[in-house]
């Protein structure tokens, strides 16, 4: 048996260690810079591989969506690649597959835009390219394509509300976020997608598609010079904004309680519990992370997972996460179990976010939850892939080209009393939002 | 997302394993054989300072028998509930509290322990596996526990998913005999059944060197990794293996059709043909004719299910068709539709025939054929970026019985496959002797009505 003292200082040892070698191998070289028309571009230059990923990005996610036309944003983005400039649709997807290319939408609530895997030789590269050129800057939005989309949307839409997820996770974006557009769903609604015209396509894409907001991320075998031509062969063709967006409406916090049940015949409840949560430049961001970490963000290592899955076998997947958003995205607990045992779960889930909430992390939880976040920091970042989506990221959020580097640090530097008070402040477990769809009394 | 082959042991990976089709090049992989059988392959890739170690059993669903479907999976949640010297629940922390992140699946073929870690971390992760392929626990409270959690896993991903249930009534049908009729996860009667005897059973049935590969992937020194896998897994002895019987499916003697009825909106068609895996990487030419099919249908939106059944004739919301040459039993080619408004699964089945027909009878373009082994040699590079995929596909040749090093071979299989090849693989499996359908009929939800958009006739309190 070693003391405590002895444990504490083996665990502030491995802890720096973690740091020296996250810091030592993270390092990451990226170059920053603005094309001609104003688009941010990130870059970092690898030639491992013969291939390259980039993304372009606009602020025109979910929550652009007028309320009447939800559903807009994401139909404009899936109808950009159906047509532009001189290509027709199957030509687009023709000449994608014959060089090897992988072109496809990226979408949430505040982002949307096109991401582009190719290989770098220069035929494939300058072909996948010029199509991704087209789709950006020059979408048709042909009226045959534009309807057919439309109707699928519907159908996946009625198909969707057959499903208990669907309705759970509907519910408790309206619980959190009432007439704010972080309530929009990217799928829409029946009634307005059914709605929307084709002009509603060519309105929403002259705005939101500009040089000026669009953020280019690259990465893999090519060089700053070449980089440098590529970002501008994907915006220049772009927009200039003639006035900047409006700024989304600050989100409210809950001033009560609210619990939703909606009755459904699947065998298992969904539990949903939460608030509105964390910005990404959010100075609680790490104390928040950091203690989710330890609530239901550390997969088996987690306190919920310990309390109703490994004791009491309730459930597959229970967990909590923060999706931190340019606003408050959700924070969110979820636990799936039978309809038997939904209100035990319930509870279970309950108590223990508000134990959570009122005592913190013990320091041994703290240590196991730095350990890892901090040791394991190299995976984060161990494929072109995950850092192209991490300059994505501190592009979009105008976060510190030091982000990666720093990152390890400042989960190191967060601190108990920091943990407890960030979290006794922003999460209030009296004022939660609650949906059960399938519960026991519903059915 | 056709097929669920893979069962892992929390969500977040199921999908990412479901497209492990990409073919990681075996350009600088080391093998050896410890003397108590086990493989060990090591796959060098320096661009990060990471590993992953993933140790793979041959058993699988398909050495499962009737009355204990589902065990292997259940053995796979067992792993993680302790040994004599790591108790339960604490494998997971000690991995986590090393930076590392750790899971299993358990597929119809076998069943695969990963840890991804910290490069100096490696011999932890081997130390971890090496005891819990011996020192099993099998305490009967963790078992009864971990049972709980496997039949809310079933109802969560088949139970409550109407897709899934149809694949599952699907492959219980297109088999009469061949063990790939029962489901990865069970069915439900026999997880309430299961015994930790069968658990225990399995275990040590199975769970021996010799049935096992150990690969490790990342920025590691293969001599080392030799090394440590003979400190941490040389002492374990050898055990004789139960005999695995050769279980042939019996011929199909006409087309097979089912209906199942649950509650859903959109009706759903599955049709499966039954056809040839690969069994000699160098000598067989129908797989891969058949891999090049799937992608002449289904390989990118440029494909013909895509262009013709959805964008041209609006038939269907949705079209795919799949195929996997990578199993130890036989394989199925699957073609599936989503009506479109207004159309019926027969409407999406007549088409689907149609295109089977046009292959048949004109079959494909060289521009078609050039873009789907464009496709096949891109995908060859892009998989080099997962050092994770890299293992698991050294880690699946090797288990299902092809080497571990034939990717390459077989992406140059696949490159000389030619448009006769691609038009005899249709004409001689898509026929209705081979084929069994399967259709969603969809039932409206309890008491006749949808949950409104906003329910404000639902049951809401307020607390």
């Amino acid at each position: 048996m070693t003391s405590a003292s002895e444990r504490i200082l083996k665990v502030m040892l491995t802890i720096a260690c973690a740091i020296v070698t996250a810091t030592a191998d993270a390092t990451l070289p990226i170059q920053q810079w603005q094309t001609a028309k104003g688009a941010r571009v990130l870059f970092v230059e690898t030639h491992d591989l013969p291939m390259l990923d980039l993304a372009v990005d606009f602020p025109a996610g979910a929550s652009r969506d007028a309320p009447n036309k939800s559903g807009l944003a994401s139909l404009t983005l899936g109808l950009m690649r159906s047509g532009a400039g001189a290509f027709g649709e199957d030509e687009i997807s023709e000449r994608l597959a014959a060089v090897g290319a992988d072109m496809g939408g990226r979408f949430d609530m505040d982002r949307a835009g096109y991401g582009l895997r190719s290989l770098s030789s220069a035929r494939e590269r300058d072909e996948a390219l010029a199509l991704l050129a087209a789709v950006l800057q020059k979408p048709t939005f042909p009226q045959q394509s534009f309807e057919r989309e439309q109707q699928r949307m519907l159908a996946g839409l009625k198909e969707a509300e057959t499903r208990p997820e669907v309705l759970a996770d509907r519910e408790f974006r309206r619980l959190l976020y009432g007439e704010h557009p972080y309530s929009q769903r990217g799928s829409g609604e029946v009634e307005t997608v059914a709605k929307l015209r084709r002009e509603d396509l060519v309105d929403f894409y002259r705005r939101h598609f500009t040089a000026d907001d669009a953020v280019v991320s690259i990465i893999g075998d090519l060089t700053r010079s070449e980089a440098g031509a590529i970002a501008e062969q994907l915006t220049a063709g772009l927009a200039r904004r003639s006035q900047p967006l409006p700024a989304l409406p600050p989100v409210a916090q809950l001033n009560m309680a609210r619990t939703s049940r909606i009755a459904h015949p699947a065998t298992q409840a969904h539990i949903l519990i939460g608030q509105p949560g964390v910005k990404r430049l959010d100075p609680d961001y790490f104390p928040l992370f950091l203690g989710n970490y330890v609530l239901g963000g550390g997969g088996f290592s987690s306190r919920l997972n310990e309390e109703i899955r490994q004791k009491r076998g309730y459930a597959y997947s229970a967990y909590s996460y923060f999706n931190p958003l340019a606003l408050e995205g959700p924070f969110q607990v979820a636990v799936q179990t039978k309809k038997e045992t939904a209100e035990d779960a319930l509870k279970v889930a309950r108590d223990t976010l508000a134990k959570f909430v009122s005592e913190g992390p013990t320091q041994q939880e703290l240590d196991a939850a730095k350990q890892n976040i901090i040791g394991g920091f190299p995976l984060r970042i161990d494929s072109n892939k995950k850092i192209q989506d991490y300059l994505s990221i501190i592009g979009f959020y105008r976060l510190p080209l030091t982000y990666l580097d720093d990152f390890p640090v400042q989960i190191e530097r967060v601190t108990l009393e920091q943990i407890k008070e960030a979290w006794r402040r922003r999460i209030s477990p009296e004022r939660m939002a609650t949906v059960v769809v399938a519960g026991e009394d519903s059915h | 997302m056709l097929i669920i082959n893979f069962l892992v042991r929390s969500g977040v990976l199921a999908l990412a394993l479901v497209c492990a089709s990409a073919f990681a090049s075996a350009a600088t992989v080391a093998q050896r054989s410890l003397a108590n059988g086990m493989n060990v392959i090591v796959k060098e890739d320096h661009r990060s300072p990471v590993a992953v170690s993933m140790v793979w059993y041959r058993a699988g669903s398909m050495d499962e028998v009737s009355g204990t479907t589902g065990v292997a999976h259940m053995l796979e949640h067992m792993m993680f509930k302790g040994t004599s010297k790591v108790p339960a629940g604490e494998f997971s922390r000690t991995v986590a509290r090393a930076g590392g992140r750790e899971n299993a699946f358990t597929s119809r073929d076998y069943t695969a322990y990963y840890e991804q870690l910290h490069k100096s971390r490696l011999p932890l992760a081997l130390e971890l596996e090496a005891d819990r392929m011996v020192n099993l626990s099998f305490a009967e409270e963790e078992f009864a526990k971990e049972s709980k959690v496997v039949m809310e896993e079933r109802r969560s991903r088949t139970d409550d998913d109407p897709h899934s249930r149809l694949h599952e009534q699907m492959m219980a049908t297109a088999y009469i005999s061949h063990p790939y009729r029962s489901p990865v996860i069970g069915w439900m009667n026999d997880l309430q059944n299961m015994r930790i005897a069968d658990a225990r059973g399995w275990y040590e049935k199975w769970y021996a060197p010799n049935n096992a590969t150990l690969v490790v992937a990342g920025d590691v020194d293969p001599e080392e990794v030799f090394r440590l896998a003979e400190k941490y897994f040389g002492p374990i002895p050898s055990r004789a293996l139960p005999e695995r019987k050769v279980q042939i499916e019996p011929r199909q003697f006409g087309v097979k059709r089912i209906t199942i009825k649950v509650p859903a909106e959109l009706p759903y068609l599955l049709m499966a043909y039954h056809a040839p895996a690969l069994r000699d990487v160098e000598n067989d030419r129908e797989p891969y004719a058949l891999f090049v099919l799937n992608g002449i249908l289904d390989g990118s939106d440029a494909s013909r299910l895509n262009r013709e059944l959805v964008r041209n004739s609006r038939v269907a919301n949705s079209a795919n068709s799949n195929y996997d040459l990578i199993n130890r039993g036989p394989a199925l080619f699957f073609l599936d539709g989503v009506p479109a408004d207004g159309k019926s699964v027969a409407d999406v089945e007549a088409a689907l025939r149609e295109q089977i027909r046009l292959l048949v009878e004109k079959g494909i373009s060289d521009d078609e054929l050039m873009r789907v082994k464009a496709q096949i040699t891109a995908a060859q590079v892009y998989a080099r970026d997962s050092v994770y995929f890299q293992a698991m596909r050294i880690g699946m040749l090797q288990t299902i019985g092809l080497p571990y090093d034939s990717s390459d071979l077989q992406v140059k299989k696949l490159q000389e496959v030619t448009a006769d090849q691609v038009r005899e693989v249709a004409r001689k499996y898509l026929v209705d002797d081979n084929l069994t359908v399967a259709v969603l009929d969809p039932q409206p939800l309890a008491g006749g009505k949808r949950p409104r958009p906003n329910p404000e006739g639902v049951g809401r309190d307020q607390r």
